[in-house]
């Protein structure tokens, strides 16, 4: 009897003791967590995707708890996200219009011809420290996917008709992974436009006219038609290579229409042809 | 000397011994017809791209200086022809990247007056051991084993390290290639007296002449000839690869071994190709400058496979030409050998320094087979010469852990493809090493920088 009633005693002892200490330890060393952080990481879509530049969504939360909520933005979530944390924390949410990655480059097979076979690991990145790549032109798409697998949200796939990525609209969410995963630079984060219209550049080739159209049929030679032809200054021209500045451009689709290698894509039909 | 198996010397760790196709190892060096127009990269060397100095519709003449270095790890560029300079222009290399390059038209063949053009052989040198590397400097020397590192650079040790030897790398270890076989056999005694020249631009006592076994005749030739130059002894070398590897050649000869992070001076060794001692010879004592090489070019199917000495800046087409054109059933073109080669992507890219050869490959040995699993056997792990683990580096450079691959030392990967090639699942190796190589480096720089 005396055994047990000890055996408890000492135990009983043993285990009050230590919980006094832990008591005092975690009254003495507690770490003060704004709550806040808790909230706004609850907003967040969880991905942790590192579009916002951080490296996860927690990171990110405590990025707007501290600091300033205009140059941050969360990509994935977009203008309500960033509202809702906005409100979270009392202050004003800013507004901006929504992304989406776009490529920028049109050389499918029948368009880019073959002028060599690579047989060796299947990455772009690793393809392009080992040669220009299959077709004549240095700068495009090497098709081996390595956007499509840098994509988180799956919106990114490989059309096997065209050799090329093509972006699910609905699902991107302009978080930047495959802009960062392409060797060659081919995507860009360009505004998502109303009714998601856009007109765009899709080549990336800075050689000289001659030629970039030797090597595919769909290349910008820079002839300047489309600066010319365009009203609102969107257009400009740099090593042998346009580019129309999305801020600046109406869709109006003028460009489209005097491209002469059909270099400039539209997301949606023009109606007349001379608007 | 009696040259037996037993007693000849190689590096310790690792190797391959893959079959050596020397087809052209008896073919005399035939120098080819001039191109029509020479497009002369100016990125022909490490470091610093060239400045160039001639501007379109300049006249030039062989040997003049078309484009200077820019900085100490740099190289000058001279005219490999005489004629018109018709434009200066990127044009895609071997790689099919685009490089500014400077193209000529070929009017004649005048050359500079100060060059001696003449066969004689000239064994003296008065010249000051700076004086010399000025003269190498001058005449736009570049390592012309592949690497292409300013030769200069290399007999020029930092304040505080001294060269207590001079290794000549006449192993030529790489499958198919014998221009360094060639040159040892018809310039021998050149290459002799250009490794004198480097052993008096850097005070070194002692210089080598590291040979493999498959090159007997150029052995016993050059040990006759080295007898009368005291200091250089001729080392013959198991047959090995890559022993044409520095690190590996230096372990072979002196048995020292290059610390990871060191450079071969730190052990007082420089080494330097043999086409590279007889450029060496032909700049101080003939006052030539680099602007023709001897290339190279065969394959199993082609009709005339040989060495030949051709221009920097002519056409790889010409070379194939001269060869007796590109056979049917080539799948496969390289810039160089089949283990550190660079397949071409158009036989319009121009000779440069750094070609070694040309090779055509059958369709059959051109296409690599489809990778498997790993299957842990460990033997790229035997066969790396640098006493890497290339299957872990791959597997890291997969998940582009660059950090682990960074302390795992992928920067002492020397790319011989040791690993590619002695792996049962045919897995690429080697291209993994190479990106983890190239982002390893790049984080270094910029931590560097930052």
């Amino acid at each position: 009897m005396t055994t047990t009633l000890s055996a408890i005693l000492i135990l009983g002892a043993i285990g009050f003791a230590l919980a006094a200490i832990l008591f005092l330890v975690s009254k003495r060393f507690a770490v003060y967590e704004d709550p806040r952080i808790d909230q706004v990481e609850q907003s967040l879509p969880g991905a942790n995707c590192g579009g916002c530049g951080f490296p996860g969504c927690r990171n990110f939360a405590e990025a707007c708890v501290k600091g300033d909520l205009s140059t941050l933005r969360c990509p994935v979530g977009g203008n309500d996200t960033m509202k809702t944390v906005a409100t979270i924390l009392g202050r004003e949410a800013v507004e901006s219009a929504p992304k989406v990655a776009v490529l920028l480059c049109n050389g499918a097979c029948d368009k880019r011809p073959k002028t060599n076979q690579y047989n060796g690991a299947t990455s772009c990145s690793i393809e392009a420290l080992t040669y220009a790549g299959d077709t004549a032109c240095q700068y495009g798409c090497l098709g081996q996917g390595e956007c499509a697998d840098a994509c988180t949200f799956d919106a990114l796939h490989m059309d096997p008709l065209t050799g090329l990525p093509v972006v699910d609209e609905a699902v991107c969410t302009a978080c930047g992974a495959c802009v960062k995963a392409c060797p060659r630079g081919l995507f860009e984060l360009r505004l998502k436009g109303d009714e998601a219209k856009r007109v765009y550049v899709a080549c990336k080739n800075k050689d000289k006219g001659a030629v970039a159209r030797k090597a595919c049929n769909v290349a910008c030679i820079a002839c300047s038609k489309c600066q010319q032809a365009c009203q609102f200054d969107a257009i400009t021209i740099t090593d042998n290579l346009a580019y129309i500045n999305d801020e600046a451009c109406t869709v109006c689709g003028t460009c489209v229409s005097v491209c002469p290698t059909g270099s400039i894509l539209s997301t949606f039909t023009i109606e007349s042809a001379q608007a | 000397m009696k040259t037996s198996a037993l007693r000849m010397k190689t590096f310790k760790i690792g190797g391959i011994h893959p079959p050596d196709y020397k087809l052209t190892a008896q073919h005399p060096i035939h120098t080819t017809r001039l191109p029509e127009t020479a497009v002369v990269l100016l990125n022909q060397h490490l470091g610093a791209l060239a400045q160039p100095l001639v501007g379109k519709g300049d006249q030039v003449k062989v040997g003049q200086l078309i484009a200077k270095a820019n900085g100490f790890i740099s190289a000058n560029i001279h005219a490999p022809v005489s004629g018109k300079v018709v434009k200066v222009e990127p044009v895609a290399d071997v790689t099919g990247y685009a490089q500014p390059a400077i193209h000529i038209a070929v009017e004649g063949d005048e050359w500079l007056e100060s060059i001696d053009r003449s066969d004689d052989l000239i064994t003296t040198c008065d010249l000051e051991p700076k004086a010399i590397v000025d003269r190498i400097f001058e005449a736009g020397i570049v390592g012309l084993g592949g690497a292409c590192f300013p030769t200069h650079v290399k007999l020029s040790p930092p304040p505080g390290k001294q060269a207590s030897c001079i290794i000549v790398n006449a192993v030529e270890c790489e499958p198919y290639l014998t221009t360094d076989h060639r040159l040892l056999l018809e310039k021998g005694e050149e290459i002799v007296v250009g490794l004198c020249l480097a052993m008096k631009a850097t005070n070194a006592p002692t210089g080598y002449i590291g040979i493999e076994a498959n090159k007997k005749d150029a052995i016993l030739y050059l040990q006759s000839i080295s007898k009368k130059y005291p200091g250089i002894q001729v080392v013959p070398l198991q047959m090995k690869y890559p022993q044409g590897g520095e690190k590996q050649l230096i372990d072979a000869i002196t048995g020292c071994r290059v610390p990871s992070g060191k450079l071969p001076i730190d052990v007082g060794a420089i080494v330097l190709n043999a086409s590279t001692t007889f450029a060496i010879y032909e700049a101080v004592q003939k006052k030539k400058p680099l602007i023709e090489r001897v290339l190279t070019v065969t394959g199993e199917a082609l009709t005339q496979p040989g060495n030949y000495r051709v221009r920097i800046g002519s056409p790889m087409s010409m070379l194939a030409e001269e060869a007796g054109g590109v056979p049917e059933n080539t799948a496969k073109l390289v810039a160089g050998g089949p283990m550190m080669g660079k397949a071409l992507s158009s036989l319009n890219s121009p000779v440069t320094k750094g070609s070694g050869g040309l090779l055509m490959l059958a369709s059959e040995n051109a296409v690599r087979k489809p990778s498997r699993q790993c299957i842990r056997c460990g033997k790229c792990i035997t066969a790396c010469p640098m006493g890497l683990e290339p299957h872990l580096f791959m597997t890291l450079a997969e998940f582009e852990a660059w950090d682990q691959l960074e302390k795992a030392h992928i920067m002492d990967c020397i790319e011989c493809g040791c690993c590619t090639f002695s792996c049962p699942s045919n897995r690429p190796l080697l291209d993994y090493l190479r990106i983890g190589k190239t982002t390893v480096g790049r984080l270094r720089k910029t931590r560097q920088q930052a």
